[in-house]
C-alpha cells in the first residue's frame, strides 16, 4: 500500500508540473531573420538522399532543399532552376546553360562537375530516380557552365522529365563517401540519408526522422525567395484526425492533406480555412482484354471484355456524377480522358464523357453482345492507396449490379492489391496513374500500349491497339510542339472510341490553413516553401 | 539458478518459434517490391530487385538467413527507409518504453488502490460509482478516448499538445522526454488514454481477488486472533491478492509495449508502434520480423520477472520446487 501511495502521489506531482505551465504552443515571431512556419503532411521524407526514392512526397520536400535544371512555376509550366536556357543544337542533344550565380549551402560554388556527377549518380544502381533520365546515353561538359545531354534518339521532352532530378555537390559527396545512392538491394546507406547540402531556397538545420524535420533559409541562396520565413518546421501526423485537431488547435500552421469529411468543420471555424485543387492523378477502370477466357467468371471459352459493346455497357452503366457527389463530398472532378488538366497534351475538348451514363442503353448494348441475363465476374480493388478508393468500387458494384453484371469485390490493401493485379492476375480492375514528367507521353506508354518489356506495365487489361502503339512512338520522338499535341489527342481519342479503359474521375485535393498563411497550391500537391507567406498570429485569428 | 536457466531456453525457444511463425505470415502482408521500386520500373526489372532481395527463396531459406543474422545482431536493411533495421528499432525505443511504463505507473498507481477500497467498502454508494465508472473504461476504445482527449484538452481547452513528444533530451543512445516541460505535457494525453483500459482492468481484478481472500478461513481465523484491521487487511489480504494482480499487470505492460500502435498513430507518438503500422502498409518485411522478435522477447523476460516476482511474494511455491509458472 506504501508503494501505491507513493505511485499516487508522483503521479500527482507530474500533473501538478505540468498543469500550470500547460499552454498554447509559443505562437510564431515576426524576427529579424523572419516567421516560423510549422506544417504537418501524412508521411514522413522516407530519405535525404535525393537519387535514392522516387516516391511523390519525398521528391517534393527534398525540392525545398535541392534543385533540378529546370523547375516548375506555379501552374506547373517550366520554369529556370539551375539552368537559366536550354535548347536543342541537334535533335539528339540538350544543351543546358547554368546559372553562374549559384552556391550549395555549406558555400560551394555550383559548376557543371556537379551537373555531371550528379546525373551520372542518378543512373547507377539503386537509383529510383533513373527512370528521369533513362532516355540520356552522354552526359557531356562543355565548359564550367554549359552541359550537353546526348539522347539515343530525340527526346522532345527531356526538360519536362527531370524536374525533379536534383543537383548534388559533387565535392560534399565524395568528402562523405556518398558518391552512390544509398540502395537498400545493395545494402548500402550513406551519409546523404540524412544530410544534405543543396542549392535549394532552404537547408535543413535539423532531422529527427520520422519526429521533426526543421528547415532554415539557406544563406547561399542568389535571392528570389519570395517567402517570409526564417524557420520552417515539419511534423508527419499519420492519423487524419489528429492532424486536423493540430490545425484547429493552433499548433501547426498548414496541415494536408484534410480529408473531405473534415473540410466543412475547418471552413466553419474562424481562425482556419480549406485550399481547394483537384489531383493530377486519373483514377480508371482496367478490363481484361487480352485472355481469351475471362478469369472468375460465369462466361466459359471467350471474353466478353473483348467485345467493344460490352465495354461500352459497363462505361454507360456508371454514374460518375453520383460517384462525386455522394462518395467524394462533391469534390472529385468528372474525367472523359485518361489525362487531368495540368498534364502536358489536356485537351478539353476530349475531357467529356464518351456516352452518357444510361443504365437501359447498357443493358441493351448487353443484350446485343448476346449477354442478355448479364454475366459475373470479380473485380480487384485496394483500400488504402487512393481517395475512398474501396468505396468506390462499391459503387460501382452496385451500378453494374443494376444492369445485370454480377461483379464480386475483392478490396485489399495496396500491397497485396499491385502483387496481384501487376501479376495480371485479373479480370477487372480500378487503378490510378499520373505520369511522372505531367506528360501525356507516360499515360499513352505505360497505361494503354500493348505491354512488352518496358513498356505498357500499369496497362493492367493488356489493351491493345496497334494504331495507339504507333502513335505513342511518334509522339517519344516528334519535336513539333504543335504537331505533338494533335498526335496525343488522336491517340487518347482512339482509346476513348475503344473504350479501352473507363476513366472515372480525379480526386480533390484539400490544404487545411490557419488565417494568416499563405501559399500556393500545385495540382501536384507539392508545397513550395518560397512562396509561403506567414502573418503573425493576430488576437482575431487565435484559436479558441 | 536452474529455475532461471530453464526459463531462460524456455524463453530462447519461444522467440525462435515467434520468428518462424512471423515469417510463414510475411506472405501475407503482400509484395514490398512494387512499394519499392517506384511506377517507372518494369515488371522485369521488379523480378530483378526481388531475387536481390531474397524474396523467391523459399521461406525456410529466408528463415535460415534471418536467424543466422539476427544472433548477430543484425535484422537487416529497411525496405522503405534504406537504413538498418535494428538503428530504426533502438531509436524508437525510448519513446515506447516511457509511454508504456508510465501509463502503467498510472494505471497500477490508481487502479490497485482503489481496487482494495471499492472492496472494502463494498456496497457504499462511492464505491458503486467507481465501479460504474471503470466499465466506460473498459467498454471504449482507446482511439476514441484518444480523439475525445484531443478534442477537449487540445482543441477546445488549448492545455495540452494534440500531437508528437515535445522536447527530447539525448542522454547517451536514450532520448528522453521526461526531463522538459514540453515532453512531460505531451506525454500526458497519450499515457492516459494507454492508461485507461489497464486501470479499469487492475481495479476490478484487485477488487474481486481482494474479495475473495477476505472470505477464505485464514482470514476468519486471524479475526478470531484479534489481528488489528489494517494488519488483516494489508498484510495477509493484500499480499495473497497479489499474486495474480502481478501477473496481469506484468502482462499487460507486455501488451501497451507491444500494442500501442493505436494510442501512438493517434498521437503521432514516435515509437515503435508507428513505425510497425508504417511498416506493415509498406511490406517492409526486416522492421516487422525484428519487431516481432523484439515482441516476443519482451513478453519472455516479463515472463521471467513475473516468476521471480512470485518466488519473492509466495513461499508456497519455493517450497513446491518453483514449479508452477506463470499464467
Amino acid at each position: 500500500m506504501r508503494l501505491a501511495n507513493l505511485l499516487t502521489a508522483s503521479l500527482a506531482t507530474i500533473l501538478a508540473m505540468t498543469m500550470p505551465s500547460a499552454g498554447q504552443a509559443p505562437a510564431p515571431s515576426a524576427t529579424a531573420e523572419g516567421s516560423t512556419f510549422r506544417y504537418a503532411y501524412r508521411v514522413d521524407p522516407a530519405s535525404l538522399d535525393p537519387h535514392a526514392l522516387a516516391e511523390t512526397f519525398t521528391l517534393s520536400f527534398l525540392g525545398q532543399i535541392y534543385e533540378p535544371l529546370v523547375g516548375r512555376g506555379k501552374n506547373l509550366e517550366l520554369v529556370p532552376a539551375l539552368a537559366t536556357r536550354w535548347e536543342q543544337p541537334d535533335p539528339r542533344t540538350w544543351r543546358f546553360h547554368l546559372r553562374r550565380d549559384a552556391a550549395f549551402s555549406d558555400g560551394t560554388p555550383f559548376t557543371a562537375d556537379d551537373v555531371v556527377f550528379s546525373l551520372r549518380r542518378a543512373k547507377m544502381d539503386g537509383a529510383d530516380v533513373a527512370y528521369t533520365i533513362t532516355s540520356v546515353t552522354e552526359i557531356r561538359k562543355v565548359d564550367d557552365h554549359t552541359v550537353d545531354l546526348v539522347t539515343a534518339q530525340p527526346n522532345p521532352i527531356l526538360p519536362l522529365q527531370i524536374t525533379s532530378t536534383y543537383i548534388m555537390s559533387r565535392a560534399w559527396a565524395e568528402r562523405h563517401g556518398a558518391t552512390a545512392p544509398a540502395s537498400v538491394k545493395a545494402r548500402v546507406e550513406n551519409y546523404a540519408s540524412n544530410n544534405a547540402n543543396g542549392t535549394g531556397p532552404f537547408m535543413i538545420e535539423s532531422r529527427q526522422a520520422g519526429v521533426r524535420t526543421v528547415l532554415v533559409r539557406n544563406p547561399n541562396w542568389r535571392g528570389d525567395n519570395a517567402s517570409n520565413l526564417g524557420k520552417v518546421v515539419f511534423t508527419p501526423i499519420q492519423s487524419d484526425a489528429t492532424r486536423v485537431a493540430a490545425l484547429l488547435s493552433g499548433e501547426v500552421d498548414m496541415a494536408y492533406p484534410v480529408p473531405q469529411q473534415d473540410v466543412p468543420r475547418i471552413e466553419a471555424n474562424a481562425g482556419t480555412r480549406v485550399l481547394k485543387g483537384f489531383e493530377l492523378r486519373t483514377i480508371f477502370l482496367n478490363m481484361d482484354q487480352k485472355r481469351d477466357e475471362l478469369l472468375g467468371s460465369d462466361v466459359k471459352g471467350k471474353n466478353p471484355f473483348k467485345d467493344r459493346r460490352v465495354r461500352q455497357a459497363i462505361y454507360q452503366a456508371i454514374n460518375i456524377d453520383a460517384i462525386r457527389d455522394r462518395i467524394m463530398g462533391g469534390s472529385s472532378h468528372v474525367a472523359g480522358t485518361m489525362i487531368a488538366p495540368g498534364i502536358n497534351g489536356y485537351d478539353p475538348r476530349l475531357d467529356v464523357r464518351a456516352a452518357p451514363y444510361d443504365p437501359e442503353a447498357a443493358k441493351r448494348l448487353l443484350a446485343e453482345a448476346g449477354y442478355p441475363q448479364g454475366f459475373s465476374f470479380p473485380m480487384d480493388c485496394s483500400n488504402d492507396r487512393y481517395v475512398n478508393d474501396e468505396r468506390i468500387c462499391q459503387a460501382v458494384v452496385g451500378m453494374l449490379g443494376r444492369v445485370g453484371l454480377k461483379v464480386s469485390l475483392n478490396a485489399q490493401t495496396r500491397t497485396k492489391f499491385f502483387e496481384k493485379v501487376l501479376g495480371r492476375d485479373t479480370a477487372f480492375a480500378m487503378i490510378g496513374w499520373q505520369p511522372l514528367s505531367y506528360d501525356a507521353h507516360s499515360t499513352l506508354q505505360d497505361t494503354m500500349s500493348t505491354p512488352a518489356d518496358k513498356i505498357g506495365t500499369y496497362n493492367i487489361g493488356g489493351y491493345s491497339n496497334p494504331k495507339v502503339d504507333e502513335l505513342t512512338r511518334l509522339i517519344e520522338t516528334e519535336v513539333d510542339p504543335a504537331r505533338r499535341a494533335a498526335l496525343i489527342v488522336e491517340a487518347m481519342d482512339i482509346d476513348k472510341q475503344d473504350y479501352g479503359h473507363i476513366p472515372l474521375h480525379q480526386a480533390g485535393l484539400a490544404w487545411g490553413l490557419r488565417a494568416g498563411v499563405d501559399v500556393v497550391l500545385r495540382s501536384d500537391d507539392s508545397l513550395e516553401l518560397r512562396w509561403v507567406r506567414v502573418e503573425p498570429r493576430t488576437a482575431a485569428a487565435a484559436p479558441r | 539458478m536452474i529455475f532461471v536457466l530453464g526459463r531462460l531456453g524456455q524463453a530462447f525457444l519461444v522467440l525462435l518459434a515467434a520468428a518462424l511463425v512471423s515469417f510463414c505470415l510475411f506472405r501475407f502482408v503482400g509484395d514490398p517490391v512494387n512499394n519499392m521500386t517506384g511506377q517507372a520500373a518494369s515488371l522485369a526489372e521488379r523480378e530483378a530487385m526481388r531475387a536481390a532481395l531474397g524474396l523467391a527463396d523459399p521461406v525456410v531459406l529466408q528463415f535460415v538467413r534471418f536467424v543466422g543474422k539476427a544472433v548477430h545482431g543484425d535484422f537487416g536493411m529497411s525496405y522503405r527507409f534504406g537504413q538498418p533495421v535494428a538503428g530504426l528499432v533502438l531509436e524508437r525505443l525510448p519513446a515506447t518504453l516511457e509511454l508504456s511504463v508510465v501509463s502503467m505507473l498510472i494505471a497500477t498507481g490508481l487502479g490497485l488502490p482503489l481496487g482494495v477500497w471499492t472492496a472494502l467498502h463494498r456496497g457504499s454508494r462511492l464505491a458503486q460509482a467507481v465501479l460504474a465508472v471503470s466499465l466506460v473504461g473498459i467498454a471504449l476504445p482507446t482511439f476514441l478516448i484518444g480523439i475525445v482527449l484531443i478534442l477537449v484538452f487540445s482543441v477546445r481547452l488549448g492545455w495540452l499538445p494534440s500531437f508528437g513528444r515535445g522536447d527530447t533530451i539525448q542522454l547517451g543512445p536514450w532520448s528522453t522526454g521526461l526531463l522538459t516541460g514540453s515532453g512531460l505535457r505531451s506525454l500526458v494525453l497519450p499515457s492516459v488514454t494507454l492508461a485507461v483500459f489497464q486501470l479499469a482492468l487492475i481495479l476490478r481484478l484487485t477488487r474481486a481477488e481482494m474479495l475473495e481472500v477476505m472470505r477464505t478461513d485464514f482470514i476468519r481465523f486471524a479475526r478470531a486472533r484479534g489481528l488489528h484491521r489494517g494488519a488483516i487487511q494489508y498484510r495477509h489480504g493484500l499480499r495473497n491478492t497479489l499474486v495474480p494482480v502481478v501477473t496481469i499487470v506484468g502482462l499487460q505492460f507486455g501488451n501497451v509495449f507491444a500494442f500501442s500502435i493505436i494510442v501512438e498513430t493517434v498521437f503521432q507518438w514516435p515509437g515503435l508502434g508507428l513505425l510497425v503500422i508504417q511498416a506493415i502498409q509498406f511490406g517492409d518485411i526486416p522492421v516487422l520480423a525484428a519487431y516481432l522478435v523484439l515482441v516476443a522477447l519482451c513478453f519472455a523476460v516479463i515472463n521471467i520477472a513475473v516468476d521471480l516476482f512470485h518466488l519473492a511474494i509466495d513461499p508456497r511455491i519455493r517450497i513446491s520446487g518453483g514449479a508452477r509458472g506463470a499464467a
